[in-house]
């Protein structure tokens, strides 16, 4: 695994960008080549999805020649609920970039038959060649997606009911109102994300600081479900200092020790700019 | 970028880089356009999988809906000076009977709908009677109604749609006191025509048709509008003030203009009278006697706003949205919420028009 620690929260999402912004350039995609991409929700990414759209507003990224999965979506909540992951990603990153519409896809939570939305979900992957680099975040109880403390660390898209922490995690987001939050939701699984050829975990903040070393200072255990990704052969986990609060203070300063060769991933930063002709 | 809209092949405008007017802020974002109505763009995207087909450079721009006023006059023509701004509404100066109106009947005072000019679409419904004066005259109209006219057609025929509206206006130019206005307004009365004009003043225990702006006898759910002819000459600032802080979610903008709107200083000629235009200020020729105003709705908005301390939003509403609620329109107009019809204004910081667009189509820029 690559541990990337930055300062603060506005470099960690810039250093994440620019991950992301140069993996897509240098993939040259285009009509015959689509770049896929796994994408998060939650309050973690929205920095990273700033940066994006900023480079894209300058002219130096482009999505045209992207395709989009997103990781879950809450179950029964109307698509155009201000707290649905259709409404976040679009007003969040979609409404700002230039992605075809067809090539952005977020599972169904209000499919008729949940079940088969999951599994036609796992078809669009497979058939767009597979995920090229899958972004996630990690939830307090160390999950990824909605892989809940006990999910299967092969599991596929399917249903989840969502665990306490989780919900009272995000009743922030509706109105503080327990009741209100949903307790269902559809989940790319942990094998799912797996399976991606890069896989690439946003954790910020001092709240997240324990499930992060749960995830890669402790052995694989599907309690704390990030930690299936200490078998992949591409995983970066990018922090600021507040979520490495507690790692080992040896685990903390070989990594950031290595800060000059992660560096050069993200620069020279590249730009669509470059390859205009 | 290629698109696959299944609901319509119509073509689709985003305009960009603007502010918008909806939710009663001004809000960052890009007004989407298609078939002459606001699009919804995440259900374009999600539902349609589709996108813009075109984008028009707003260059930070404010985008408000397009103002109306509810009350300016002219005969067969409409004021030069209003077409910039407005989706203009006309009354006609006390001839109901006149040949626009054959199809309608004598309890529909003054309706007029002007199609002259190329591409305007407009809507015209009067809201006040000709002079004829007093409270509980006998031709208070009882519906509104409002009268299409195509543009193509020539002479112009008349589209009337009577809508069965409560609402009738209270009569301006009157002199009810207030329980005979708030008896007025339990009938279905629901606008004052300028107010303060025309009407007996405030007086501390007698307020007459002002005391409506805070009655507590006006029924729960209604909202008493009131027109305010915010030119600088009809209304002091002061009693302007005075009636916004007291009523802010009623108040209306209106310019009462006269055809002379718009036109150089001197004396003219309209119809049946003889006007002199000194500066802002319109006159019965000879006299001191103001006959209507000049100033155009932009004009109004500007100077309410700097004469009340409201924010751009109020001022900006008080032109648009409130009209289009005492009207019963403001699903389709005075909004830009989705849906609606994509009649706006594109204005600068200072609340100059610089362009005005119809039915999603420009149709005048500065």
């Amino acid at each position: 695994m690559r541990l990337v620690i930055l300062e603060d929260y506005a470099l960690a999402s810039e250093w994440a960008a620019k991950y992301i912004r140069n993996r897509i350039i240098q993939f040259r995609p285009n009509s015959d080549k689509y770049f896929t991409l796994g994408l998060p929700t939650g309050s973690t990414p929205l920095g990273c999805y700033k940066k994006l759209i900023e480079y894209h507003k300058n002219g130096d990224l482009s999505f045209k020649y992207v395709k989009t999965f997103n990781m879950d979506e809450y179950v029964g909540l109307p698509r155009d609920h201000p707290e649905s992951y259709h409404s976040y990603m679009w007003n969040n990153f979609f409404k700002h970039i230039d992605i075809n519409p067809a090539n952005a896809h977020i599972l169904d939570g209000n499919s008729h038959d949940l079940q088969a939305e999951c599994d036609a979900f796992e078809e669009k992957i497979s058939k767009a060649g597979g995920i090229d680099l899958f972004v996630g975040g990690i939830g307090p109880d160390g999950h990824i997606a909605f892989n809940e403390p006990g999910s299967s660390l092969v599991s596929r898209t399917r249903v989840k009911t969502l665990a306490k922490d989780t919900i009272v995690a995000n009743a922030r987001f509706f109105g503080n109102d327990l009741t209100k939050v949903p307790t269902m939701a559809l989940t790319v699984g942990v094998g799912t994300v797996m399976d991606a050829r890069e896989v690439m975990i946003l954790i910020t903040g001092a709240h997240k600081a324990f499930a992060l070393y749960k995830a890669i200072e402790e052995g694989v255990n599907h309690m704390w479900t990030v930690s299936a990704f200490q078998q992949h052969p591409h995983t970066i986990f990018v922090c600021d200092e507040d979520a490495t609060l507690e790692l080992r203070v040896k685990t903390v300063k070989y990594f950031k020790g290595l800060m000059h060769v992660h560096n050069r991933l993200v620069d020279p930063l590249y730009s669509m700019k470059d390859y205009k002709n | 970028m290629p698109s696959n809209k299944s609901v319509s092949d119509a073509p689709i405008t985003q305009f960009v880089n603007c502010r918008i007017l909806k939710d009663h802020q001004l809000q960052r974002e890009d007004l989407w356009v298609r078939e002459g109505k606001i699009l919804n763009p995440e259900k374009l995207f999600f539902d349609e999988e589709g996108s813009a087909d075109a984008q028009v450079d707003c260059h930070d721009s404010i985008i408000a809906p397009g103002f109306i006023d509810v009350q300016i006059n002219g005969e067969a023509e409409p004021c030069s000076g209003t077409l910039h701004s407005v989706i203009p509404l006309f009354t006609l100066i006390a001839n109901p009977s006149g040949p626009h109106f054959k199809d309608c009947s004598d309890e529909i005072l003054c309706i007029v709908l002007w199609g002259g000019s190329e591409s305007i679409r407009n809507w015209g419904v009067s809201l006040q009677q000709p002079d004829v004066g007093g409270f509980g005259g006998d031709r208070r109209p009882t519906s509104l109604a409002l009268v299409g006219e195509s543009p193509a057609e020539n002479p112009p025929g008349a589209i009337v749609q009577r809508l069965n509206s409560p609402g009738s206006p209270l009569r301006g130019h009157s002199v009810a006191n207030l329980s005979q206005a708030e008896e007025a307004v339990r009938e279905g009365a629901t606008f004052i025509t300028h107010l303060f004009n025309a009407m007996l003043p405030f007086h501390h225990r007698d307020p007459g048709i002002v005391g409506l702006l805070t009655s507590d006898r006006v029924p729960t759910g209604r909202t008493v509008f009131y027109g305010m002819i915010a030119d600088g000459i009809h209304t002091n600032p002061a009693a302007l003030r005075i009636a916004h802080r007291a009523h802010p979610a009623g108040l209306v903008l209106v310019t009462d203009a006269i055809t002379a709107m718009g036109l150089p200083p001197g004396r003219h000629t309209l119809g049946q009278q003889v006007i002199e235009i000194e500066g802002l200020n319109a006159y019965v020729a000879g006299t001191k006697t103001l006959s209507g105003s000049i100033a155009t709705m932009d004009m109004c908005v500007r100077h309410f706003l700097q004469a009340s301390g409201c924010t751009v939003e109020a001022a900006l509403e008080a032109a648009s949205l409130h009209p289009a609620q005492l009207l019963g329109i403001s699903q389709q107009k005075g909004t830009l919420d989705y849906g609606a019809d994509a009649d706006f204004v594109l204005l600068d910081d200072s609340l100059d028009v610089k362009a005005t667009y119809i039915a999603g189509e420009q149709v005048w820029e500065k």
